[in-house]
């Protein structure tokens, strides 16, 4: 038997995941429910990486959901520090604390003002100290700098924090962490190899036809199967931004709200442009979709 | 073979085609197996692929691989032990295939059609062939019939008829690679998975040989270009912001001290101006070199915003300046090459490289191309076909411009071997191996301005 960390524990077998997934409105691939899975059992963050507008986030929310754990966002920007992701010490009620104790000894007034009282937790101290059932979610890992990488391997490799005037903080309990990313840039091999990796891509047309069904209620089965159709040839083309699940899903809405029966040539080149999102890519898709010319 | 025996050897050959997965990945892979059991094929790919891959360019590798240590079945399909199905009874097999479009079914008549017709050789010394089997069975010839039956299937919706055609050659394609992973699994059992995914896995796309690059390796490179210049973009964007960094501009931090006393609270950097060199691309575009030729171009035009002027030259044994040409390219990839051979001058009659006089032709009518700003890239195998290499030229393009940098397909051990004249060219101007697309990115982005 392979030893395993202390794990999350939120699933028992994989078929569990995607029926519980399923139950609030995600519905998950075979391979993103076993990963899923995976990182719920060997106590491994999970590295979600893909093209914008898949799900990644949705992910980590529909497990959080489902599990009825409380969702940590760390949302990544450029220029996004300690003090932003981990813990700040709260220098103004610092300073209150020694104004206020003016008779003490500095001996005891330093002990004192470096207690947990002063420390402001930041998502990630938030997501270790916490007793009760944790996601973390760190997104869009790759917009932050690579400093921000070496932060997080104490995080997600021992799931501890250093504070050096408090010591090491262990997680009681270990949140189940996923990190998203959209692959602006290579993420560091360190931090790669601290998590579990899940390549999320477009759902094959089977998927997505029921994604949209659940999502858009009401709409009529022939046109969903037209519509991901025209998607799937659409993002077979070399485009400069394919159309992502959501575009799927709000041009569904836009054809229910037209009140569209079936997909015609009018109705397509009149809508492209609730799902291609440069003007070069809808006179190329035009073309390529033989439509006639405006 | 024990079931960890087996794991090792598919980290093992995972290694050897570039994939970096070391014991800590190995021992959460057996962690996975462990957790996932054996009975779900594809739980087990996913779990394996979720503990042992950094990125999704490792996945082809990965597939193929792991359809040889954890093949589907052994031998022939169950279904083919007796029966032969002859010709035309497979070709209908396939076509409903085809028409029904599920992967699992397209699986299994490939591996019908691999059992039934990719054996050559004798008994003891043969093999399997995809190739045969794809020459026998011609799947590409279903296609009107297979869009005839689609057609037939009424209540379909209109105007998705014309998605037909495509969607049945991706289907298709999928067929093929169905045979080719059905023969490759065949051939394990005859010659041993270690010999063929040493040879029959092809590596990932980024360390595939521009030399040796296939046509659906070209057209992948192509698609990865725009996301390779993003990435380099941001790498630079990032080396930028901590060059600026660092160096205090004293006059503004005076200024800014008065607001809080003369006390210099708020230190002001010294922000430094980027110069954006221009950068001149000079292409050899003949034979095999073409396809690392039109890759390098369209990387460029993709980094445009990098430099303040871009200028594309391409010779093969005349020189004509293709930069038009090159930014319409983005929009149309795979036509680039056609496009530049249609209407540019870069042949006269000959069509063999001429080193020499395409590069007198240079400095002689686009002289005025290269100043001291500019970085001049020269893409090449220096293969001059035994005439004059024109070290002159060469040496006067080193002075008048910023930088030279050659890039040479080949690899080092080739340079200088018949008629290359690469080192003569390397003791003039820097020259760099360039074999595959990781080595084009690591160049470029050294050569990018900070």
């Amino acid at each position: 038997m392979v030893r395993l960390g202390p794990v999350t524990g939120f699933f028992a077998s994989v078929d569990e995941v995607s029926a519980r997934l399923a139950e609030s409105g995600y519905l998950a691939s075979n391979a993103v429910a076993t990963t899923v899975f995976l990182a719920d059992r060997l106590g491994k963050p999970l590295l979600v990486e893909g093209p914008a507008g898949v799900g990644k986030t949705e992910l980590a929310k529909a497990v959080a959901a489902v599990t009825g754990a409380r969702l940590v966002r760390l949302q990544c920007y450029e220029g996004v520090d300690e003090s932003r992701a981990l813990y700040e010490w709260n220098h103004a009620k610092q300073l209150l604390r020694i104004t206020a104790g003016r008779d003490e000894t500095w001996e005891e007034t330093r002990t004192d003002i470096f207690g947990e009282e002063f420390l402001l937790a930041r998502p990630l101290l938030t997501a270790i100290r916490g007793e009760e059932p944790t996601v973390l979610l760190i997104d869009e890992i790759d917009k932050a700098d690579v400093e921000m990488e070496g932060l997080l391997l104490e995080v997600l490799g021992d799931f501890q924090v250093t504070v050096p005037e408090l010591g090491t903080i262990t997680a009681a309990r270990r949140p189940f962490a996923v990190l998203t990313s959209n692959a602006t840039r290579e993420l560091s091999e360190a931090l790669r190899r601290r998590c579990l990796f899940l390549h999320l891509d477009f759902p094959d047309e089977h998927l997505e036809r029921r994604i949209v069904a659940t999502k858009v209620p009401g709409i009529e089965e022939a046109l969903v199967a037209a519509l991901v159709r025209v998607i799937a040839q659409l993002r077979a083309m070399d485009l400069r931004k394919v159309p992502s699940v959501a575009e799927t899903i709000d041009w569904a809405r836009t054809l229910l709200a037209l009140g569209a029966g079936n997909l015609s040539e009018t109705l397509v080149r009149d809508s492209l442009g609730v799902i291609l999102k440069h003007q070069e890519d809808v006179l190329k898709a035009s073309e390529k979709l033989e439509l006639d010319g405006t | 073979m024990s079931l960890s025996e087996r794991l090792a050897g598919f980290v093992r050959a995972l290694r050897e085609h570039g994939i970096p997965a070391g014991p800590g990945e190995t021992v959460d892979a057996a962690a996975a197996l462990e957790v996932l059991g054996l009975a779900d094929r594809e739980r087990v790919r996913a779990g394996l692929a979720a503990s042992l891959l950094r990125g999704q360019g490792q996945r082809a590798v990965f597939d193929a691989t792991f359809d040889l240590y954890f093949p589907l079945g052994v031998g022939a399909p169950e279904r083919e032990r007796d029966t032969h199905d002859d010709l035309d009874a497979l070709r209908d097999r396939a076509a409903d295939a085809l028409v029904a479009g599920d992967d699992t079914t397209l699986a299994q008549v490939a591996a019908a059609a691999v059992n039934g017709f990719g054996r050559y050789g004798s008994e003891d010394a043969g093999g399997w062939s995809a190739h045969q089997t794809l020459e026998v069975v011609q799947p590409q010839t279903l296609l009107v019939r297979v869009l005839a039956a689609m057609r037939a299937d009424t209540g379909r919706d209109a105007f998705t008829e014309r998605l037909d055609r495509d969607e049945i050659r991706r289907r298709i394609e999928r067929f093929r690679e169905h045979v080719r992973s059905a023969a490759r699994r065949r051939a394990a059992e005859v010659r041993g998975r270690e010999y063929l995914a040493r040879f029959a896995v092809s590596s990932t796309v980024d360390q595939v040989d521009f030399l040796s690059a296939d046509r659906a390796q070209l057209a992948e490179l192509r698609r990865a270009v725009r996301p390779l210049a993003r990435k380099l973009a941001t790498r630079l964007a990032a080396r930028r912001r901590r060059a600026a960094r660092g160096q205090i501009d004293l006059r503004r931090t005076l200024r800014r001290s008065l607001s809080t006393g003369g006390v210099p609270m708020r230190p002001a950097y010294r922000r430094r101006r980027p110069a954006r060199p221009e950068i001149v691309l000079l292409c050899d575009l003949s034979g095999s070199v073409a396809g690392f030729a039109h890759f390098t171009m369209l990387l460029v035009q993709a980094l445009a915003d990098e430099f303040s002027r871009v200028r594309v030259f391409a010779f093969v044994d005349s020189t004509d300046e293709v930069t038009r040409l090159v930014a319409h390219g983005a929009a149309d990839p795979a036509g680039l090459g056609a496009r530049i051979l249609a209407e540019a001058r870069v042949t006269t009659w000959y069509g063999h490289s001429d080193y020499g006089n395409a590069l007198a032709e240079f400095t002689e009518r686009y002289g005025d191309a290269v100043g001291p700003r500019t970085s001049v890239l020269i893409l090449g195998d220096a293969r001059t076909n035994g005439g004059d290499p024109n070290l002159a030229a060469v040496r006067q393009l080193a002075d008048q411009a910023r930088r030279v940098f050659w890039l040479n397909p080949e690899r080092i051990a080739l340079w200088s071997t018949g008629d290359s004249a690469a080192h003569a060219y390397a003791a003039v101007v820097a020259m760099h191996e360039c074999r595959n697309a990781r080595q084009l990115a690591d160049l470029v982005a050294r050569i990018l301005p900070i």
